[in-house]
Parts: structure tokens; sequence; C-alpha cells
């Protein structure tokens, strides 16, 4: 769907709800610059959400769509999971593979859409738990590294199998007890970054969403790579505050504390040479054009 | 396989879906009433007939008429409202298929999650479905069967939805515009609306402008 399209039949438009006169009047479809500062003075993609309150993924998917840089032209792949319970409500095309397989549908999907629209840049962004992405999916997940499929893949990683009660996943740090792993964990919390690096990801991001200036600028980079480059990944702590015993208002310093010297989820990013030199020139062709905008027309 | 009536409900809580009881499509030129295939005459002036007969008729318009996806679009889109003028019949848009929380406003529009509010809420006795994609269609169509006793109309743009007591079938401009000259027609030999008076509501960016009445 191009921007072109998000607009209501001028006969049929007097009774439609007021949200949709809302996301054809002041959403940002089409704003080369969108991004989280957006969120507050124009229309969100996401009308509601069915997540916990106080949940960090919920914010964590405002920001996500708020960084997209062409929602309009983005197709999401979802997996079963706390992720899944969002999409319903979420203003971009998306779809809901089967538990784990999310990166093996993008694949398909990637390649359909470049052969189907090979003028129009679309992009394909997988946005799944950790259990979809390590456990259960990451054959698909990193067969589709090792094939080089040009599209992001986003992991909220909450540490656990959230929504059916707190058991352990692969991303669950050593020795935490969860309500459904009363043992605690025994091995270390897999290490996916240094995975998708060694598998071939050209832009690797680690961080949480405390700070929606990093994520927006981490989304950008990931998506923009893929398109040009190759496969990129980016793991997101959502930490589940129902799973690790803590209040709704206490989801951010938890994030706060993960991501402080010697945490779990200090930022980091892997950027192959090539990725880099395409950042740079993104940058700088950014800069140019708001410079451009900024000087005053001559007479 | 017997032939299983697809008629108006409430027929069950989980009424089966007609293709499993064995009904099938119409062929182009034709159209199905209650299942049963019928030349697609045959079904304007039954449709017609349901529509004028009705107290509370009304047209559930989908995101594939109310979004301007081509200038054809917005020829139907006009010609819906013309169809409603002439019955006369409420819009209620089916605007999305995201479900909504709380829940719907079910004056102003109808949800394929759960269509039945709209229903009941509004008292809606025959409905046309127009512009909603198969699946949301099949849905709702089963859930209005199930728990409503409103007679489904179907303009389907594909190859018709059994799952409708009437269908029709490749539904464009032309099949709109002939629904509303056989409405037009009947009207002219006497058939008489039992539509109950009503204000068509209007909505803006703020909310609603003209309450439904």
């Amino acid at each position: 769907m191009s921007k072109e399209k998000i607009v209501l039949c001028e006969d049929l438009a007097d009774v439609m709800p007021p949200e949709y006169h809302e996301l054809v009047e002041s959403a940002t479809f089409g704003n080369q610059d969108r991004g989280w500062k957006d969120i507050g003075s124009s229309k969100e993609l996401i009308e509601q959400h069915s997540l916990c309150a106080g949940c960090p993924e919920s914010i964590a998917f405002r920001y996500i769509l708020a960084s997209l840089p062409t929602p309009e032209d983005t197709v999401f792949v979802g997996s079963t999971g706390c992720t899944s319970l969002v999409f319903p409500h979420v203003a971009v095309h998306n779809i809901h593979s089967l538990f784990g397989n999310q990166n093996a549908v993008a694949s398909g999907l990637k390649r359909t859409l470049k052969s189907r629209f090979p003028d129009v840049e679309k992009d394909v962004v997988v946005l799944a738990g950790d259990g979809a992405t390590v456990d259960i999916g990451l054959d698909m997940t990193m067969q589709s590294w090792f094939r080089q499929e040009k599209f992001t893949t986003i992991c909220f990683d909450n540490e656990l199998y959230a929504n059916t009660g707190g058991q352990e996943s692969g991303l669950m740090q050593k020795g935490f007890v969860a309500k459904m792993a009363p043992k605690g964990k025994n091995f270390e919390k897999v290490r996916l970054a240094e995975i998708a690096r060694e598998a071939g990801c050209a832009y690797v991001a680690v961080l949480t969403v405390s700070k929606p200036n990093r994520v927006e600028q981490a989304i950008k980079n990931a998506v923009l790579v893929a398109r040009e480059v190759g496969p990129t990944f980016v793991q997101l702590y959502t930490p589940c505050i129902l799973e690790i015993g803590k209040q709704s208002m206490e989801g951010l310093d938890e994030m706060k504390d993960a991501e402080s010297i010697g945490g779990r989820f200090v930022q980091k990013e892997y950027i192959t040479d090539e990725a880099q030199k395409l950042l740079d020139s993104i940058k700088e062709e950014t800069k140019a054009r708001k410079q451009a905008a900024k000087k005053p027309v001559n007479a | 396989m017997s032939h299983y009536e697809v008629k108006a409900g409430p027929e069950a809580f989980l009424p089966p879906a007609a293709a499993s009881m064995g009904n099938v499509l119409p062929d182009p030129g034709e159209a199905h009433i209650g299942g049963k295939i019928v030349p697609e005459e045959e079904a304007y002036e039954k449709a017609a007939r349901m529509v004028l007969g009705a107290k509370v008729p009304t047209i559930f318009p989908g995101p594939l008429v109310l979004w301007k996806w081509n200038d054809h679009v917005a020829e139907e889109a006009k010609a819906i409202r013309e169809l409603a003028l002439e019955a006369p019949m409420r819009i209620i848009p089916m605007a999305d298929y995201r479900p909504k929380y709380p829940k719907i406003n079910q004056e102003v529009e109808i949800n394929p999650n759960h269509p039945n509010l709209t229903i009941w809420h509004n008292k809606i006795d025959v409905c046309i479905f127009f512009g909603v994609h198969c699946h949301m269609a099949n849905l709702s169509l089963k859930m209005i069967r199930g728990g409503t006793n409103c007679y489904t109309i179907a303009m389907c743009a594909m190859a018709g939805d059994e799952d409708a007591c009437l269908s029709f079938r490749d539904a464009d401009l032309k099949m709109i515009n002939k629904l509303k000259a056989t409405i037009k027609k009947l009207k002219s030999e006497g058939v008489e609306s039992q539509a109950e008076p009503f204000t068509q509501f209007v909505m803006g960016r703020s909310g609603t402008i003209v309450a439904p009445a």
C-alpha cells in the first residue's frame, strides 16, 4: 500500500469513526523524518494495546511504529507470544506466522515483494519474542541470516515465556527462578547478538527501550541496512514486570538497571564496514537535506 | 448430501459453515438464495423485496469500499450512498477488522469479531455486506446467522459467499446500480418501504456530528 491510498472515499467518509479521519489527516505517512518525537502530536499507528498495564513491550511497540522509515510500505511478521496480542491493533500490514517460523515466512515474503514491486522499497520486519526467536525458531532465524535475507529481525527479549506463565527460555539469565522454572536456570543466557553477528547480520543492536531516541536510531539503522546490505537484528529488553515480581510503574527502572555498566543490556552494536559506510552516507544526505530546507529561498 | 438452507437465525451458538453442509458457490451470472443457486435476476428481485420489507435495512460497507483504493472504488462508494438513499437504508461502516476494546460503539460501527452487538442494538433485520474481505465476511455472516434474526445479503466481489442468506458474485458498480434500479422499479409498482423513519448519523474528526435517530 502506498501512502497515496490512505484516503477515505468522499461519499462514505462522513460515516467513518474519528480515528480513521485522524489516521488520514495526522498520521506521519510519507514524512521522511518521522520518529519518536511525533508521539503525542500526531496519530500513532497503534490504536490500543491489550498488554498488561505498564508493560515495556507496549512502549517498545509505540517507539518502533513511530520509527519505521516507511510504514505504508512495511509488512511485519509476528509470532506467537505477547507481541501477537498487539498486532491486531496496529495500522501496519502484518502476518501472524506459526510459532517459530517467522523468519522463514519473512524470507518468502521479502522475495515475493521484491519480485512483485521491483520499483518500490518494501520493508519486511520480523517482530517476535525470545521464545520464538531463540528457542522454537532458532533454526529459521539463523537460516535466514545464513542466506543473507534482506529483512530486519527484532526480538522482544523478556527473558522468559511470559504469556504462558513464566517458563525458562534460552534468553533467561543464569540462575533466575521463574514461576514455571522453580529450580532456577542452569545455563548462561544465549548470546544471540554474537550469534547474529557471526551468522552474517550486517547490523546488530542490543538495548533496552528506556530511551526512545536510541530505539529510533537502532530501528532506522536496521531497516535501512537491511534494504541495501543484508540481514539485521535488534534485541530489545522488554522485561515482563509481572513475571519478575515488579509493579506496573517499575518497568522503566528495571530497564535502566539492566543497561547500566555491568548490566545484561548495556547498549552495543555490531556493524559491518559496508553497513557503516551506508549509514554514514545516509547521515550525510539527511544532514544536507535538512540544511537545504533551512536555507532561505532567494526571490 | 442434503440441501442445507441458509436462512436468517438465530440458528445456534455455532452454526455450521454452509460449505461444510455441501452448499456450493454460484457460477458467473448466477447467485444463491438460501443456498439454492438461482439466476442473478431472481436474486435482485428477492434482495430488493427483502430490503423494502425490512424495518431496519442496513448496508455494512467494508474497507474495500470505504478507502479510496482507486477511482473506481470511489464510484462504488457513491453508488452505495445512492442505494441507501433510494431504499432508504442506514449505512453503518465495518471500518476495521481489528478488535476494539473495551467495545465498539454499536450505534455507529460494526466489527466482524462481534457483529451481533450492532445488529441487536439497532434491531437490524436485513443487511447488505459490500466491500468486506471474504474471510471476515464469512466470520461475521456465521455469527449473525448464529445469534440474530437478521437476513444477510452479500454483494461479493469474488465468487460469492455461501454463508449469506443471499449472495451475489462478481459484485461491482453495475450491480449496485442494478439493485438500486430494482428497488426503484418495485417502488414504482407499489411496493412500499417498511423501513422505520431514521436519521443517518454523521461522524467527524471530533466524533458524532449528527447522532443516529
